[in-house]
This record gives structure tokens, C-alpha cells and sequence, in this order.
């Protein structure tokens, strides 16, 4: 039981620093705009198959800094002449938006890369093993992906409460209005948050499409789930967003370590396994696990729809 | 208020309507049409055209050679999207066309609503009748339970695979414990449960230590999974697992530094190889009806310049599906036997039974159920191999040929016949 | 949000027209195009009519946007395909054929009472991810429960092996369309009556001001909750449908997919519109089905149209066409025809340019041999030659160049110069 647990907490902090790349990008930009952009999976896509194409010609370590600004640029292209035009209509547009630019990044990475998965490694430095717990190895790449959201979250923490500009966006996430009319061009404001955010998921892209495969439906897989993080989070909340990564790639690991089953635990009872209560006695628990972030989700909008750290009301 | 609007719109569609359903005459000297019905989009597309490609190159190669009765052989895709009831529309939708042959193999779901759609039509329509080959559907319900007399199988069902690989580890002493991963969906619970009762049967040296299930494309990291292969101290690991689920699976196994084999129905296409690379060395078995070293081993000349002809033409991929091969050809003898390619009934017939030298020996297709039976390969991932697969680096090499006798599975098809 | 309410109130019976004209047109198409597959593709536009109308009571009406309408589409199947088994399996006995949607009807509306409890409290951002969350749920535990999903291959069911209320035989397809037909009309009168009750223009109240409605003495949540339950049921009756022309149904009828289909249908349509969702689900099932054999960038195309009105007329196609009708009316369109008519050529123009692009750049990353000819527009094309690119690129820039940088300036200074004359 220690084993699985030691086993379950350092794989979910790993799972979860990858879902945080991600989701941090998202929550900012839902926190400042009001937009859920459903096409954040795509730019994490974008973000993986950026440094796969840089780091044939500029090697891995230089694409992991070019590939997240060639996103952040793709993402201010996109708020600039796509989403703004948007805005004027309303909030469902805008989402619908997203929804409509998340089927065309795909279709156009197929296009371009193929729809195969393509071979992005990691340089053959990080496969070699840091260290070994319990007898299973860890390679120097899972070290460094640590590493890399350690980082991310000092430099977000670091950005918004310690800067001029990290003052700007707090001040806009509650009160945009004011801070236009303190004389802040807000649409600018608005660009490079959008930017920023996506560049931070190009970033999770650089990473998890090594840590994950690089294909062109990476984006459809990853999509839900992020939302499930940054609702549970609180929207708008980085350090929600922190927590509700780590929980979720924690619990859904855990999940998927042990051997549980209502049945097994506490016995059949000659219960069948059939008919609806007949399945669930005996469901084992690896088969909940990919249910439990929507099964979370739902509750959470339903018994506090602020998430964990969220100050208002989505 | 807006009556013009509709009235224009319609009209549109009328037009347009039109445009896509124009009747398609034909002739003796047309091509024989085959609809190949697979995902050409979204994330099994990658699997649609690595077929489609298969299919393209094979029909070129035997209109090269004069095709069927003189007549061309032409591929026509459809995009079912990975859907079943999508799918029962492309059957309908082949037979209005005039096209008397479908194929298909990715889902055995899929593949299970084929053999309604096709069993519905030619009950319904007699004169405009349908046969579907099945290049790869390998869930054993297709040739048992739901057994049809217009389905035929050039695959080895999945019991034949499980009953190949479990002969050749009743040999293998150092095969105790099994764990088995699988995808949470009729296929992976089939290989589940037959493993159980095949071990319990056939292994007494070796005993299941555990059996997991997995939803379909939704893990991403399977370390959790590792972490109790690792515990229940297993030394083989038996997984129907495909596409990203397998490899994902073999790339958490061999970054854990897991000493374990796996054996898979899957290790040798789909992306795996060139997911996995060097890392499924030694590691990754596969069961297969062919793998491109099998040219090599048993000189095999023209059919290695087939393999290397497709590879030629299509750099990123490999030929991959032997069985193509096998369908297509049988095809061609079916349809000269019978004289036309109109009469389905009389293909049927002709399909049965049908014993075909192809490059690999003598297959036969059961009359019985539809089923091929053939020599299957296990073969196990090897950088020493002359070919490598999907430009991975690593290829496959035999490990066991295991003869037909040893892959064979009694039916229990009760089979309709017109 | 415009609605095209200014007829309501006042029965006008010339305006009923377009209710006789359609079904008319729809019982005549059969007879023009016989071959089963375009029944079939028709029969999909009418159950697609009542799925994406069942939406747009949501989205257009009271302003719920959903991500998960599929849930009570594919219980609603699920439940009329057992009942249409349990037929089967009597020997042909039990409820009539005809009547089977209307168990579908029941389904949906009873999961819409439960799952609608909860997740009609807050509109917004909230109300679509409990829809979005629900549909992932219920879609993940189709795969689960096996017993009453039928797994990944789902079940089957035969429409021929049941009774008949008037004796039909419902093996060939044409007569199931015209049951299909039947009940989409049905069911649009239904739906088209429901927007005219006070609950429609409460509904309407509730998603343009919550707050002034609630003041006004309406309860938002109840609202919304009966909305929702009615829109269920609808959606449900649908799912019914779909299971007597396709005769299979399995875990894809509530997914993710399905949820964004009719979204998309109903959004492209237009959702201020009660004809909008009609023209939007027609026309995506009709692109679905015959783009789909034309071209293997029909997904792009699709994206890219959706993107295009969400941009540019978020009113939705029906949407493009009354604004233009109304102006045309208002005599706005006097004396500058020639150059909104320049204007949509030149659109016309651009859109065929980004085709040859689009269709040039799939050609050449997709196919094995970029070098083998092709037929594009009806030439024989070479995609490795610089030719065909350059013209289409010049055919695309010229086209959308004259349409941004030529005719919509001109047309703004043609208008505005009228207006400023009728001041003077």
C-alpha cells in the first residue's frame, strides 16, 4: 500500500504539472476575457509539433524557447484579427469561435504533419535514468518536466504579483473597466494575455508531446480535461489551477494504481453482474478513473460553482 | 418573413442534390468497383489510409497485370469516420452506386454493423446484392454468432491468435506469470477472458497475476498501470492493445526499466513501431500472418520486391497488411471462376473452400464460417532485422512460426444460406 | 438577439405558406431522386430538422448553450431501440411502428427532468460545463454498461418486424420517409406553437435580462427548467426517429461529435430564426454526406464555414439573407444593386481561389505522388508546377482584395452618401 501510494503521488505531481501547463494559460485567459477558448488543446497541440519541426534544424533545447513564442504569436494573430472582431457580439460567439478554430488547427496539423504520429523525442540525454523508486526507473526527462513547472509557476507567480504589468492584468481580471479607465489600452492588455496563455500551453506542448504521443488528435483527447482542471480550480485562478492540476493527476492516478471494487472489497453479496447497481458493485476502480474528472466537474458546478479558489461566480 | 430564403435555399439543395446522386451507368469493360470503407478523417485516420494505401498499390499492381477478366480494379474511398451507423449508410450507399464488394477492417463494431447492413440489403434488395471482405475485424462473434454467408474474414480471428500464442507458450518455461492489459471494449474482454481459460487449460507452469482494463484513447500516461505489473512480479504481459494505447503502453513499460515481455496482436503497425523505436527491442512481440523479415528468412524474392515497391512509393509507411495481398488475389480467382463480377452468390460459393498458394503456403478460406485459416508468426522487435518498420530502426524477426494446425479454432456458425 | 417576431400576435394566414409549401416539396423529392441513398440522406435532414430545432430551444430561445444535447438524442434512441428489440423478439407484437418516437419522446423528456434539476440553476458558462461534463459522463458510461448500451458495437434492431398502425411495410426506405416526414412536421408545429405561448416569450424575457424577469415576477431557473425538459423530449422524439431509419445505435448517438453537429447545424442556420435551424441542419447533413465523397478536406471546409459566420454574420445564414431582404425592401438597396452584386462576385470569386488553394494543398501533402496530375475545376493540374498555385493564390487575393479594399468601401460611401442626401 505504501508502494502504490508513494507510487501514486510522484506519477499524479508529474501527470499534474503537465495538466497545469496547460490550464494556467486557459484560466488567465478565461479569468481576463471571460472566454473559454476551446481551442486551447490546439495551441498545446501547436506547441508539440513547433519544437518537433524546430528541433530538426535548431536542436531540442533552442526549440523549447522557440516553439512557445511561435505559439504566443499564433495566439496573438488570432485575438487580434479573429477574436476581437468577436467580442462585439457576445460571449457564445466568441466560444463558438474557438470551437470552430479547434476543428481547423487539426484538420491543417493533419494536413501539414501528416496524420500519423510523428517521432518526437526527447534528446537522448533525458532517457537515461535520474533515479529508481520501488524498483521502477525515472528518467532525467521526467526530473526535468518538474523542473519545467516549478519554473513556470514561480515566473506566473513571480509575473502577476511582482510586476507593473502582472498589476495591470489582477486589476483587469476583476475590474476591466476600471482599468480602461485608468487609461490602460485593454484591447493590448487582452492580445498578449491570449498570447501569453497560449504560448504557456505551446510550452505543455513542447513537453507532453514527448511525454505523450504527437499526433493530430492529441488536441481532441486533452481538450475536456482541461476545462475540468480550471473549473474545479476556480476560473481565473492560478493557484486553483496549481491544486486542481495536482488533485486530479494525483486521484485519477491513484485510481488507476489499485485494485478496488466494491464487490472485491466488501464481498458480492450474490450480487450479479448485471443491471445497472449489478455493474457498478462490480466495477474496478482503473475503469472509473477516466469518468472521475467530469464526475467531479459536474458536482463541483453543482455544489460550488466558484471551484476551490475562484472569487466569483463563472 | 423569409419565404424567399427557403424557396432559394431549396432549390439549392435540389440542385445540389441532383449533382450527387446522378445514376452511374456501366458497362462490361467498366472497372470492378470495391468501396473501401474505413476512417479517411479524424484520429483514426491514420489507420483509414495506411489501409486505403494498401488497397491503392495492390489494385495498380493487378490492372498492371490485367486486372480481373480484363477489366480494372478500382479502390473507392469512404470516410465512415470510425462509425458504425455511418458505415450502414456506406453499404446502402455502395450498393446504390452499383458496387458489389465492400471492404473493411478497423472495429470489430464496425464491422459487426457491416454485416447487418450488407445482410439487410441483400435481403431486401435481391437483385442488387453486396459482399464484404473483411480485411482485419478480428472479433470472433463475426464468424460465430453473427456469422454471415457474405462476410468472409482474411484475418485470424482473435481466438485463432490467442489459440496460436498460447501453443507456442505451453513450450516456454520462463513464461509463469501473465498479467494482461487490455481496452475496456468486447475485444480486449474477449482476449481477457480466453487468456484466463486458455492459461487454466493449456499452462499449468504459469498462472494469470493480473487483468486490467483501460478505456479506449483516453489514458495518457500509464504509469500507474506499471507500477502494478511491477508488483505483481510479472514476466509476460499479453495486450490486444492498438495505436496510441500500445504504444504509450510499451514507452511507460520501458522508461520504468521494466524487465517483462509483451506480447501484442498490434506491436507492427498502426504507429507503433515508430512510437516505441529502440525501446521495444527485445521487448515487443507481435502475432501476425506475415512480417516483412518473413521475405528474408524464406526467400521470399518477388514478394520482397513488392514490399519494396510500396515502400518506394509511399516512404513513410510500410506494407503491411499481408493479407491484402491474400483478399485481393482470392478476389480475382473467385470472380474468373464464376465468369462475371455481377453474380454475388456465385462468388460466395466460389470463396469458399478456396485453397490459395499464397506467398507464406497454402491458406484456406472455411466454408464453414468464412474464416481464413492460415500460418501465423510470432516475431519479436530487432534492430538486426533487414527491414525496419515505419523507418523506426527496429523491425521484426521470427520467433516462432506456428503451422495451421495449431491455428485453428472450432466454430460454432450456423450459417443461412440463399 | 432579433427575432422575427413582428408576425407574431396577428394570425396572418398568407404568411403560413412556407408550412404547405415544405412538406409539399419534401413529399415530391422522393419521387425525383430514388436511389436509397438519398432517402436515407433525407431521412437524416428530417430527423436532424427536430434535433437541431429541440437545440435551438435552448441556445436561440432562452440562451442556454449546450454542449451535450446529444445525452437525451441517444437515451431517447436507446430506450425506443429496446422497446423496437423486446417487438422483434415477440414475433412483430406489441406498439405500432409509428408510435415508436414517442417512447423516445418519453425518454428524453424523463432524463431531462433529472439531469435538468441541476443543471439549469446558472445559465452561462456553467450550465455548458455541466452539459459538457454530463455528456462525457453519460458518453463514458455507454461503454461501461454494456446491458443497456450494447457495448462499442451497439444493438440492432428491425423496422420491418413490427406492426403497422396503417399496414405499411416499412422494409424500403421511401416509406420510412415519409414517416420521418410526418413526424418532423409534427413536431415542428409543436415547437413553432410552444415559441408563441407566454412560456416562449418568457423564455425569451429570461435569456435577454434574468434579473428584470425575475423582478418582473418569472422565475428564471423554473423557466429554464421547462425549457430544458421540453427541449429534451424533443430531442428524444428525434432519437426515436433515428432509430427506425437506421435500424443500429450505439455509444456515438451521445457523444461529443453528435453535441457539436447540431450546435454547429444550428448556429450556421441561424439561432434567431425558428426557419434557421431547419436550413442549418439540412444543410450540414447534406455537406456531411455528399462533401465528404467529394473531398478529402471536408472538415476543413467545415470549420472554416463555421468560422466565417461566426465572423462575419453571426445572424446565421438565414440570418445574411433577411437582413438583405429587409434593406431590399427598405429600398436601401436602390441604386447600389450593381454593387452588392459586385461585391458577392467578387466574394464568390475569393471563395473559389481559397478552394483551388485548399484543394492544391491537400493534393500535394496528401497524395503519394504530388507530381500526378489531377483534375482541379475541371482542368488536369500538376501540383508541383509553380502555375496552378500562383493563379489560384492571384484568383483568391484578387477576389477577397476587390470584395474588402474595393467594393466594401464603395458600397459604405454609396450609402452613406444616400443617407446624408435624404437629410438634406
Amino acid at each position: 500500500m505504501l508502494e502504490t501510494i508513494a507510487y501514486s503521488i510522484f506519477n499524479g505531481v508529474l501527470y499534474g504539472t503537465l495538466l497545469f501547463m496547460m490550464s494556467s494559460g486557459l484560466t488567465l485567459i478565461f479569468g481576463m476575457m471571460g472566454v473559454l477558448n476551446f481551442a486551447h488543446a490546439s495551441f498545446y497541440m501547436l506547441g508539440a509539433y513547433f519544437a518537433y519541426t524546430l528541433g530538426l534544424t535548431t536542436g531540442f533545447w533552442l526549440a523549447l524557447i522557440l516553439a512557445p513564442i511561435a505559439v504566443g504569436a499564433m495566439g496573438a494573430l488570432v485575438e487580434r484579427y479573429g477574436l476581437r472582431r468577436v467580442h462585439q457580439y457576445g460571449h457564445v460567439p466568441e466560444l463558438l469561435f474557438t470551437f470552430g478554430l479547434a476543428y481547423v488547427i487539426e484538420e491543417l496539423v493533419a494536413l501539414f504533419w501528416g496524420t500519423v504520429p510523428i517521432p518526437y523525442k526527447a534528446p537522448a540525454v533525458m532517457n537515461t535514468t535520474a533515479f529508481t523508486m520501488f524498483d521502477l526507473d525515472y528518467s532525467w526527462f521526467k526530473v526535468f518536466i518538474l523542473l519545467v513547472a516549478v519554473a513556470m509557476f514561480v515566473g506566473l507567480w513571480l509575473l502577476l504579483m511582482k510586476t507593473r504589468a502582472g498589476q495591470v492584468i489582477q486589476a483587469a481580471l476583476s475590474r476591466p473597466d476600471m482599468v480602461g479607465a485608468l487609461g490602460h489600452n485593454v484591447p493590448l492588455v487582452f492580445t498578449l494575455v491570449f498570447a501569453f496563455g497560449c504560448a504557456l500551453a505551446g510550452l505543455g506542448g513542447v513537453v507532453g508531446g514527448i511525454q505523450f504521443v504527437t499526433d493530430p488528435g492529441m488536441a481532441f483527447m486533452m481538450g475536456p480535461i482541461v476545462f475540468v482542471v480550471v473549473v474545479l480550480g476556480g476560473l481565473g485562478s492560478v493557484p486553483g489551477a496549481l491544486v486542481a492540476s495536482l488533485i486530479i493527476g494525483i486521484l485519477q492516478t491513484f485510481f488507476l494504481s489499485i485494485n478496488f471494487s466494491l464487490a472485491e472489497t466488501i464481498g458480492t453479496f450474490n450480487i450479479e453482474n448485471s443491471g445497472f447497481f449489478g455493474v457498478l458493485w462490480h466495477m474496478e476502480a482503473t475503469r472509473i478513473a477516466p469518468v472521475l474528472p467530469f464526475l467531479l466537474l459536474v458536482l463541483t458546478l453543482i455544489f460550488r460553482p466558484r471551484g476551490i479558489f475562484g472569487k466569483r461566480e463563472a | 418573413m423569409q419565404q424567399n430564403p427557403k424557396t432559394r435555399l431549396l432549390t439549392g439543395l435540389a440542385v445540389g442534390l441532383s449533382l450527387a446522386t446522378s445514376p452511374i451507368a456501366h458497362a462490361e469493360d467498366d472497372p470492378i468497383r470495391i468501396s473501401f470503407i474505413e476512417p479517411l478523417s479524424g484520429p483514426f485516420a491514420n489507420v483509414g489510409d495506411l489501409g486505403l494505401k494498401h488497397f491503392r498499390f495492390t489494385a495498380e499492381k493487378m490492372n498492371e497485370s490485367g486486372g480481373i477478366l480484363g477489366r480494372d480494379i478500382k479502390i473507392i474511398a469512404m470516410d465512415n469516420k470510425q462509425s458504425p451507423s455511418e458505415s450502414v449508410q456506406l453499404v446502402q450507399r455502395s450498393a446504390d452506386e452499383g458496387i458489389k464488394f465492400v471492404t473493411q477492417g478497423n472495429g470489430s463494431n464496425v464491422g459487426g454493423a457491416m454485416i447487418e447492413a450488407v445482410e439487410r440489403n441483400n435481403r431486401r434488395n435481391k437483385d442488387n446484392k453486396v459482399l464484404y471482405l473483411n480485411y482485419a475485424a478480428v472479433d470472433p462473434a463475426l464468424t460465430n454468432e453473427q456469422c454471415s454467408f457474405y462476410h468472409f474474414r482474411f484475418d485470424a480471428a482473435s481466438d485463432i491468435k490467442l489459440e496460436a500464442l498460447s501453443n507456442y507458450m505451453k513450450d516456454q518455461e520462463d513464461i509463469n506469470k501473465i498479467f494482461l492489459v487490455n481496452m475496456d471494449y468486447s475485444h480486449g474482454h474477449f482476449i481477457s477472458k480466453r487468456m484466463t481459460e486458455l492459461v487454466d487449460e493449456r499452462l499449468p507452469q504459469a498462472e494469470i497475476v493480473g487483468d486490467v482494463m483501460h478505456p479506449i484513447g483516453q489514458v495518457r500516461d500509464f504509469s500507474p498501470y506499471v507500477s502494478r505489473i511491477q508488483q505483481s512480479g510479472a514476466d509476460t504481459l499479453v495486450s490486444g492493445n492498438w495505436g496510441n494505447d500500445l504504444s504509450l503502453l510499451v514507452r511507460a513499460i520501458d522508461s520504468a526499466g521494466l524487465d517483462i515481455k509483451i506480447h501484442t496482436f498490434y506491436g507492427g503497425g498502426l504507429g507503433t513501431p515508430a512510437a516505441v523505436g529502440l525501446r521495444g527491442e527485445g521487448i515487443l512481440h507481435q502475432i501476425t500472418e506475415w512480417h516483412s523479415d518473413v521475405n528474408v528468412d524464406e526467400g521470399l524474392e518477388e514478394y520482397e520486391n513488392w514490399f519494396r515497391e510500396f515502400k518506394q512509393r509511399y516512404p513513410e509507411i510500410d506494407w503491411y497488411f499481408h493479407r491484402v495481398y491474400n483478399q485481393m488475389h482470392m478476389l480475382k480467382a473467385a470472380i474468373e471462376e464464376v465468369g462475371n463480377a455481377e453474380d454475388i452468390d456465385a462468388i460466395a460459393r466460389a470463396l469458399e473452400g478456396m485453397k490459395f498458394e499464397s506467398p507464406t503456403g497454402t491458406i484456406t478460406m472455411r466454408a464453414k464460417d468464412h474464416q481464413m485459416l492460415q500460418p501465423l508468426y510470432i516475431s519479436v522487435m530487432d534492430a538486426g532485422a533487414k527491414y525496419d518498420a515505419d523507418n523506426s530502426g527496429v523491425g521484426w524477426g521470427t520467433v516462432a512460426q506456428i503451422p495451421v494446425e495449431q491455428a485453428t479454432v472450432e466454430t460454432t456458425c450456423n450459417m443461412r444460406r440463399p | 438577439m432579433a427575432t422575427n417576431t413582428s408576425a407574431a400576435g396577428r394570425i396572418n394566414l398568407l404568411k403560413l405558406w412556407p408550412w404547405l409549401v415544405i412538406p409539399l416539396i419534401a413529399i415530391v423529392l422522393p419521387f425525383v431522386f430514388d436511389s436509397g441513398h438519398t432517402i436515407n440522406l433525407l431521412c437524416h435532414m428530417g430527423i436532424a430538422i427536430i434535433f437541431a430545432l429541440s437545440y435551438n430551444m435552448l441556445l436561440g430561445n432562452t440562451g442556454l448553450l449546450s454542449f451535450g444535447h446529444a445525452v437525451y438524442f441517444g437515451l431517447g434512441a436507446f430506450v425506443a431501440m429496446h422497446l423496437l428489440r423486446a417487438i422483434n423478439d415477440a414475433g412483430g407484437q406489441g406498439l405500432p411502428i409509428e408510435l415508436l418516437p414517442l417512447v423516445g419522446a418519453a425518454a428524453g423528456l424523463g432524463f431531462g427532468i433529472i439531469f435538468g434539476s441541476f443543471s439549469v440553476r446558472r445559465a452561462g458558462v456553467v450550465f455548458a460545463m455541466i452539459t459538457l461534463g454530463l455528456g462525457e459522463l453519460m458518453h463514458s458510461s455507454s461503454l461501461m454498461f454494456t446491458d443497456f448500451f450494447g457495448g462499442e458495437a451497439g444493438l440492432f434492431g428491425y423496422r420491418d418486424e413490427a406492426p403497422s398502425l396503417f399496414g405499411v411495410d416499412y422494409a424500403p426506405s421511401r416509406n420510412v420517409y415519409f414517416l420521418v416526414v410526418a413526424w418532423t412536421l409534427i413536431a415542428a408545429i409543436l415547437m413553432y406553437l410552444l415559441k408563441k405561448t407566454p412560456l416562449g416569450w418568457m423564455a425569451n424575457a429570461v435569456r435577454d435580462n434574468p434579473e428584470r424577469a425575475q423582478f418582473v415576477g418569472y422565475n428564471p431557473t423554473i423557466v429554464r427548467y421547462i425549457q430544458f425538459v421540453l427541449s429534451a423530449c424533443f430531442a428524444g422524439l428525434a432519437g426515436g426517429l433515428f432509430v427506425i431509419s437506421n435500424e443500429i445505435v450505439n455509444d456515438e448517438v451521445l457523444g461529443r461529435l453528435q453535441s457539436g453537429a447540431v450546435l454547429l447545424g444550428t448556429f450556421i442556420g441561424g439561432i434567431g430564426y425558428f426557419i434557421g435551424p431547419v436550413v442549418g441542419a439540412s444543410l450540414v447533413s447534406f455537406l456531411e454526406s455528399s462533401l465528404s465523397a467529394h473531398t478529402e478536406a471536408w472538415v476543413l471546409y467545415f470549420g472554416l464555414l463555421f468560422i466565417a459566420i461566426v465572423m462575419f454574420a453571426p445572424m446565421g445564414l438565414v440570418g445574411i439573407i433577411h437582413t438583405q431582404y429587409l434593406n431590399w425592401k427598405a429600398g436601401g438597396w436602390k441604386g447600389n444593386t450593381g454593387i452588392r452584386l459586385y461585391l458577392l462576385l467578387s466574394g464568390l470569386v475569393g471563395i473559389f481561389g481559397l478552394i483551388c488553394v485548399i484543394e492544391l494543398s491537400y493534393h500535394y501533402f496528401r497524395s503519394w505522388d504530388p507530381s500526378a496530375p489531377f483534375v482541379l475545376m475541371g482542368f488536369d493540374t500538376n501540383a508541383t508546377h509553380l502555375t496552378p498555385w500562383l493563379v489560384s493564390f492571384a484568383i483568391t487575393i484578387i477576389g477577397f482584395g476587390l470584395m474588402c479594399l474595393h467594393g466594401n468601401p464603395l458600397l459604405k460611401r454609396h450609402v452613406s452618401a444616400n443617407s446624408d442626401g435624404g437629410k438634406a
